[in-house]
Formats: structure tokens, sequence, C-alpha cells
């Protein structure tokens, strides 16, 4: 069992309701942010091309986040979720410092605060909620072990890319081109 | 009285309460609550504990969607519905969002009255019988002295209708929407003249299953509209070719195979010029041509000289690429769409610009074709029994048929000046109900609404926020949001009829009542009963519900329910058109009746002077404009707009990114706050951009307060359509004015 996630760049138009989405499910404060929209441009006028991502933490097999933690407060938690036991966070930022994707945020309350996949979601059988919430469905959520899922699905026909492949991290967000 | 109208900041607080019953929801059963799962602090009341069925009023849209509360009939969030076929259980991020309208602080929370203190005009709060007794009896008045169709209505959203049907009881029919001439009055007279119907609210598009489709302008992913956004997502899929018209390089633009930075201004050479080739190079549909329409000599010869290389001076584009894209719209007809789009208030010749797109549809002969125009159907829900509306003596059309001949509905700005006395205005309005419409940032012209204000003997804003509007106002009303109240029963005309169940998720906040109630008590002050007759607005749903086969009780469990259909979806053959020769009129004889261009004619339009660039305005997927300015869950992400300028016109004009600017209009019209710079290659060099929206001056709004800048301000050059009235607003130039000082910048 792996969860992973990979998501369409050709159908997503950046409208940032995974970002609100994933705020108003998770209450995430106000000014804060688990995932959210960068936009590329490349070429100049007219010559334009342009690639739209919704980002987020890429839970990754490698995670250097977890490997530098040091209460224990960020795990890999069942189906390599990773996750931040806000008890046990003692706030010092090592974690947000290691990310190469810069996914991580210190919370008004002192711990550190990151993407959870919605793992309560998921445990509930529903999907993450900005996978839900997605008016494009250009996000596709599963278990990338099982080769029947959406998710094997579409990467078996699709190409795809992650993040920042050099940093080793072995992210589980795909992006299909 | 003829009181010169002080704007009148708003500030009044007040505490509200929450309480409400409905089944609760056995939801996450079996599962570890998200406290336990991620070790959270336990007694959070976050858990839902049931949901409610409503419909979304962020857009006109009305997305159907289930609100969620907690047991203490909090409110946690807003998810589609899933049986909706409008939304297909998935709302865009303002829906989403919706919540920070019921959140907000910033709401008005009681009714206002002006009064005259110390020399100073200023609001004191009021209790709602007051507020209501003093309504009933100034309209009362302005009906004695000059009759009740002296009364206007200005409206936009669900409220609407409830107002309309207490002026029509009231005995007048002026009741103007922005909609209609800032917005899709001249596609819609187009289509009207053309196929005899409009291309809908939803838009019939079959965008589905379409296989090519044209953008003139329209920005559908930041035109957030669900069903059309979730379609073509859909189409992508499907390999959909898309071609985007547009000096900007939208979002859409950056998915199209073809992307065609016209010069703005000029698009109506482009589609004829596309109406030549297909003509030229029998690329139409001839069956259909032959079945379905009339005056295709006419416009084959009208066409003849209008070639891509006659185009190319005007548009910039290649004669190449117009061929190639022609081609392309041709191959896949009739699965192939030249979108009609929705705002098309650009350039003062909006209905001939549509009127060309209708008609290059005809040659495709994609109307009641699969990938192209499908035929809605709505369910047929009864209104509920009242007695018939009195005739009025005069209505909108006395104050503008002469000048605007082919307008089908009333027309906002007409509506205004009509409210300015003049020798020549013999049907003065004397009064007007605002709902849920921000006159001020909607409408341009700000000096012709600020001298009608002046004129008008009473004013009465309703609204859920301190608009700008409500500084205007003798009375203002505070409206519960829509998560707080009833409102019609949702029937949108689409491929597949449904209805959606709107109902309150929370008692009101603070002092603020739904439309219906307010409508009721104004109606019943008047004398008006028999128009009002039921105590609830459960009674007329309830009623309407159960003629068409269901009830209250059963859509408060579903939220939405579909119906089948009674009409095919897509036609074959010869279609019967309602218009007057009963085919698609390529050539209009309505409009050469009066006196406007039976074919499409293409003029030029102003330029912008030296050191101006055009003003060209949008959406964002995140905001509707005024109505989410202030609402912190969309501020989030977005939280003011920026004026997007081309890398070399940042070179020219020293400009950096993140730069804050104050924009100058052609007329010295400068913006009241400074806007952010975002030097970007996605805009022309002849233009800017800009989110509609922002720049709001109400200090009452206080998160949009001064965020950005406002496009209406700097809208003070109108181009008015001379067949509907619309008011073209892209005919604007501004230049760049630095912060410090306003110090100018010369080039």
């Amino acid at each position: 069992m792996r969860y992973a996630m990979a998501i369409d760049v050709k159908k997503c138009v950046g409208c940032s309701d995974c970002v609100v989405a994933c705020q108003v499910e998770n209450n995430v404060h106000h000014g804060y942010c688990r995932d959210w929209v960068t936009e590329t441009i490349n070429g100049t006028y007219p010559q334009l091309e342009t690639e739209i991502r919704s980002e987020r933490c890429n839970h990754c097999d490698n995670a250097p986040c977890v490997r530098c933690c040091p209460t224990g407060a960020s795990h890999i938690a069942d189906g390599g979720i990773v996750l931040v036991t806000a008890r046990k966070c003692i706030g010092c930022g090592a974690c947000i410092q290691s990310c190469p994707y810069d996914a991580r945020y210190s919370h008004p309350d002192g711990h550190v605060d990151k993407c959870t996949f919605c793992a309560h979601r998921v445990e509930a059988g529903q999907q993450p909620a900005c996978v839900a919430v997605c008016p494009t469905s250009c996000m596709y959520f599963g278990d990338i072990d099982n080769p029947y899922s959406d998710i094997s699905q579409i990467m078996k026909v699709r190409k795809w890319k992650v993040l920042a492949p050099e940093a080793g991290t072995r992210p589980q967000i795909f992006y299909l081109l | 009285m003829n009181t010169r109208r002080d704007f009148i900041r708003i500030s009044t607080l007040a505490a509200g309460g929450v309480a409400l019953g409905l089944t609760p929801l056995k939801f996450l059963s079996g599962s570890r609550s998200r406290e336990e799962l991620l070790d959270l602090p336990a007694g959070s009341s976050r858990e839902i504990y049931r949901r409610i069925p409503s419909y979304c009023e962020v857009c006109f849209w009305k997305c159907a969607s289930w609100v969620y509360t907690n047991s203490d009939n909090q409110i946690l969030k807003v998810l589609g519905n899933e049986d909706d076929p409008l939304c297909n259980g998935r709302l865009c991020p303002r829906g989403t969002g919706g919540i920070g309208m019921y959140h907000d602080e910033d709401r008005l929370k009681t009714p206002l009255i002006r009064v005259q203190k110390n020399g100073k005009q200023e609001y004191r709060e009021a209790g709602w019988d007051e507020a209501l007794d003093l309504i009933a009896s100034r309209m009362k008045e302005i009906k004695a002295k000059y009759g009740a169709e002296s009364m206007a209505l200005f409206n936009h959203g669900c409220s609407g209708p409830f107002f309309a049907h207490l002026l029509h009881a009231f005995g007048s029919e002026n009741n103007a929407a922005p909609s209609f001439a800032q917005c899709r009055g001249a596609r819609d007279v187009a289509y009207i003249h053309t196929y005899g119907t409009i291309p809908g609210s939803p838009e019939i598009t079959d965008i589905r299953d379409c296989r090519c489709m044209v953008l003139i302008g329209s920005h559908l992913g930041e035109n957030m509209h669900n069903t059309q956004v979730q379609e073509l997502a859909e189409a992508i899929d499907q390999g959909i070719t898309l071609i985007t018209v547009d000096p900007r390089f939208s979002t859409v633009a950056g998915k199209s195979k073809y992307w065609l930075p016209i010069k703005p201004a000029t698009d109506l050479a482009l589609l004829l010029a596309w109406i030549h080739v297909i003509i030229e190079e029998e690329l139409y549909d001839k069956d259909f041509v032959k079945l379905n329409t009339t005056g295709f000599d006419q416009l084959k010869s009208h066409v003849s000289s209008m070639t891509p290389e006659w185009a190319y001076g005007i548009t910039t584009l290649e004669p190449a690429l117009i061929r190639l894209t022609a081609r392309e719209m041709a191959r896949a007809a009739p699965a192939s769409i030249v979108h009609p789009g929705r705002h098309v208030a650009w350039y003062g010749d909006d209905t001939q610009r549509s009127r060309a797109i209708a008609i290059l549809n005809a040659l495709l002969g994609n109307w009641g074709k699969r990938g192209g125009f499908y035929v809605p159907e709505k369910v047929a829900i009864p209104d509920f029994p009242c007695p018939d509306y009195p005739k009025p003596a005069w209505n909108f059309h006395d104050i503008h048929l002469q000048k605007y001949p082919l307008a089908e509905e009333s027309i906002t700005n007409a509506l205004i000046e009509a409210s300015i006395p003049s020798a020549d205005n013999h049907h003065q309005i004397r009064g007007w109900i605002v709902s849920g419409t921000n006159m001020p940032e909607a409408i341009p012209d700000k000096q012709l609404f600020l001298k009608a204000v002046d004129s008008l003997e009473f004013i009465v804003v309703v609204d859920t926020m301190p608009m700008e509007i409500t500084g205007y106002a003798d009375v203002v009303l505070p409206e519960c949001t829509y998560f707080e109240r009833y409102d019609d029963i949702r029937n949108s005309a689409f491929r597949e009829p449904s209805i959606a169940l709107r109902m309150p998720a929370a008692e009101p906040k603070y002092e603020s009542r739904a439309a219906w109630w307010i409508t009721k008590q104004i109606g019943e002050r008047l004398g008006l009963h028999d128009y009002f007759a039921y105590d609830h607005y459960e009674e007329v749903i309830d009623w309407q519900l159960k003629q068409v086969g269901t009830s209250l009780d059963e859509m408060k469990e579903k939220g939405v329910m579909r119906f089948s259909r009674n009409k095919d979806v897509y036609l074959e053959g010869e279609i019967k058109f309602n218009t007057p020769s009963g085919k698609i009129e390529l050539y209009s004889a309505a409009f050469e009746a009066a006196g406007l261009d039976p074919l499409p004619v293409y003029t030029a339009h102003p330029e912008p002077p030296a050191g101006y660039y055009r003003l060209i305005y949008g959406r964002a997927p995140m905001h509707t404009f005024s109505r989410t300015a202030n609402n912190q869950n969309l501020i989030d992400l977005m939280p003011e707009n920026a004026v997007w300028v081309n890398p070399k016109v940042a070179g020219i004009e020293g400009l950096k990114n993140g730069d804050r600017v104050y924009l100058k209009n052609q007329d010295g019209i400068r913006s009241s706050f400074t806007v952010s710079v975002r030097v970007t290659e996605r805009i022309r060099w002849d233009s800017v951009y800009m989110v509609h929206g922002f720049g709001h001056s109400k200090k009452e709004l206080t998160k949009a307060y001064g965020r950005g800048a406002s496009t209406t301000e700097l809208i003070t050059r109108v181009m008015v359509d001379p067949a509907m009235g619309g008011t073209g607003m892209r005919g604007n130039f501004v230049m760049f004015v630095r912060e410090e000082e306003g110090k100018e910048v010369e080039i």
C-alpha cells in the first residue's frame, strides 16, 4: 500500500479550489496554506508556454524532514503518508529547512504543519479534499502499489515528471504532462 | 425632499446567535476521528453532525451543495451535491470559500436610516418595523405623486425575483440588472435576431462532446462557470482542439492548439475573415445552411472582399493562421463551437460582433447537434397562485425603445439616466430599490450615477455587505446570506432538467433577514396582502414542489432532484426557429428595419494615444467581482488585483514587478488606490490587464478597502451599443503614475 497523487497539468486551470478546500477541510488558519498553485511561463510574446501546478507535500519515500526531526514528531504513517504529531513537535524548524519543496510552515500554535493527504478522509474511504473538489478532475489519488487503481492506470498511459528529482527524496506527487 | 445625498459610512455592531434542527448524519462511522488519527486535542468541534441542502449564491450558476454543520450548529464547510448535473459534487473555489460570506464580521447587521445630525448626514440603527414602515410610506408617497411606475428596481442574484414581485404588484415593471447592458445583453439580442432564442444561462454549449472550440476573449478557467470548466477539462481529455483569440495569454490560451494574439478591438474583422474563408473554400455545412438559414447569398457577397489578407492589416494575425483555424473549426463541425461568450460589453458594436459569431456557428451547422448547441430543458414549475399584476401606464420600453430599439430587457444605464430630470425625460424615475448589486462598481459612468442619486427622492438598498452602494441609501436593510435563508427553487435549463433546494443551514446572524420576508413585510404595509398569501416561504416552496411530484420534506433530504426530458436534446433535419422567417436569419431584416447593419460590418475603434495602454479587464477564478472582495477565504487565494504589463512596456516605463502605481485614464481620472505591477509576457504591449472587482473605497469593507485598483472607476468612456444600449467598456486607455507623490512617468 503506497498512497500517491498524480496531477494533470493539461487540465489544471489554477483556480486554487484545492487550496481553499484544504483550508476549510483542515481548518488551516487564514494566511496559511498546505497546498498552493504555481504558474511557469516560458518564451516571449506571442510564443509562450505555460504550466500551472497544484503543489503540496510530496510525501517522499526518502523524506529528509522525517530523518532530521529530533523528536520523532515527523513520521511516516500507514500508506507512506508523512505526518507531523503536533504534540511531539518542538517547532525547531529543521524539517522546514530540509524540505526541497518548501511544503511545511510554522503553525501559529508553535508546531510545524503541512499536508496530511487528508489522512482522516482517506481512512474513511474518501478522497483528499483537494482531489474531491477539483472542478477539472485533474487530480488522481490512490494506491500506487495496486496496478488497477486509477492513479496506476493513468500513469501507465501518460508521461509524467516529479519535482526536484535531483534531491533524491523519491517524491510521490506526479505531474502528468 | 431633494437632498444632496452625502455618502455615509456605516458602522454598527450587534451580536448574533445560531440554532437549527435537521436529521443528524452518521458520518465517518467505523473510522477513527481526525483527532484520534492526527493526535489532536479531543473535543474539537470539527466533527460533522448534519448536512443541509443549498445551492451557491457566489455567482449566478447556482451549483447545488451540502452545507455541513457540527453539533453546535456551526457551519464547517460547503461541498457540491453529487446528484447535481451542474456541479457533479464539485464546487468552484468561490463556492468552496463561500462560507467566508457567512462568517464575515463586516456584514450589515441592523436596518439603518439616514438622519441629519448636527448638520451632517449619518445613519442610525433602526428596528425592522420602523425601517419597513418608512419604506412603505415613502413608496406610497411616490405612487400618489408620480404613479407607481416611477419606482425602479436594480437587482442581481436570488433576491431579485422577490423584489421584482413586490415591484410588479406595486405597479412598476422598471426592473433592471447589470447582467443585460453590462454583460450578456448584446449576445442575447444577437442570438434572438439570428436564432430566435438566447444561447442560455448556463450556456447551451455542448462542450463535453465538442471537438473544436473557438473562444473569442472568453477566458474559461478564469471565468469559473462550473459546468463549462468541468466539461472543458473533459473535452481536453478527449483531445479537443482549442482556438483562443485574446490579446492576453489567458489560462485557456495556454491549453489551446492555436492562440491568436489579436490586436484588441478587431475581433469582428477576424470573424468576418473566417466567414469569408469558410464560404470561399466551401467548408460550410451545405445541407444545414440550405435547410435552416435565410440570407446566405447576401452574406456571401457581403464577405467576398473580407479576405484573411484584409483582416491581417487590422488584426495583426497572419492570413495563413486565419485560414488554418477556419479549416480546423470546419473540419470538426458540427461538433465545433464558436463560443458566444458571456461578458461581451466591449466596444459598443457588440451586438454586431455577437451576430458574426452567431452566423459563423450557423455555417458550422452546429445548432441542435452533439458537440454543438444542445436543446436545453427545465422543469415546468407553476407559479404560486397570486392575483394578476396591475398593468402599469408605462414601463422601461417607453424609456428606451426609441433609442435602443432591440433591447429585450431593461437597461440599467437607461434607468439611471431616466432618474435625472430633463426637458425630454417624460418618464422620470423617482425612487430606487437596489437588491444585491453594487451599482457604482458594476455600472460605468459614475458621474451619471451621482447625478441620478442626487435627483432621486428615495433609495432603499438591500444587501448582505456594506458595499459602496449602501452609502447612498436613505434606508439600508441587512439581508442574510444564502446560508441563512430560503430562496426560490433552482430550476436550471440544461441537458438534464433538475431542481435544487436552498434552505437555511443556520439562523440569520445579527438582525439580518431573508428577501422573501422583507418583501412580504413591505408588501403588506402597501396593502398588497393577496400577493403574499403565505405565512412562511416554506409554504410556497412546498406547494410548488408538490406540483412536480415531490415535497419540501423529500427535498430537504435529497437537495437535488433530476427529471427526465420531454423533448430530444439534439435535433435532426429541418429545425423550426422562433424568428419571423422560421429560419436562422443570417441576414437580419429586423436589424435593417431598426436602421442597423443587417450584416455585421467591421468598424475601427479608437486606439490608445502615445504613452497610454488599453485597459482590458476580466475575472479571476477565485472571485466574483465586488461580491467576494471582502471574503477572507477568497482573499487568502487572491488578496488584490495587479496590473499586467508586458516586459517591453515595463522597460519603457521603468517599471519592475511589484512596483505600486496609480493608473490614470484618458479623461484624467486617477485610480483611488495604487495597484501592484505584474510584469508578464502574458499581455500584449498595447494593453494592460486587471481583474475586475477590487479597489474598494468603503472603509467598512475592512478587508477589501484600498486593495488594488477599481476598473470601473477608470472606465469613464463608455461606448454605447446602438442596438440594445449595452455599455462598451474596453475603450479606455491608462497611463502609469508612480506611487510617490503621483509623479507622472514620461516616456
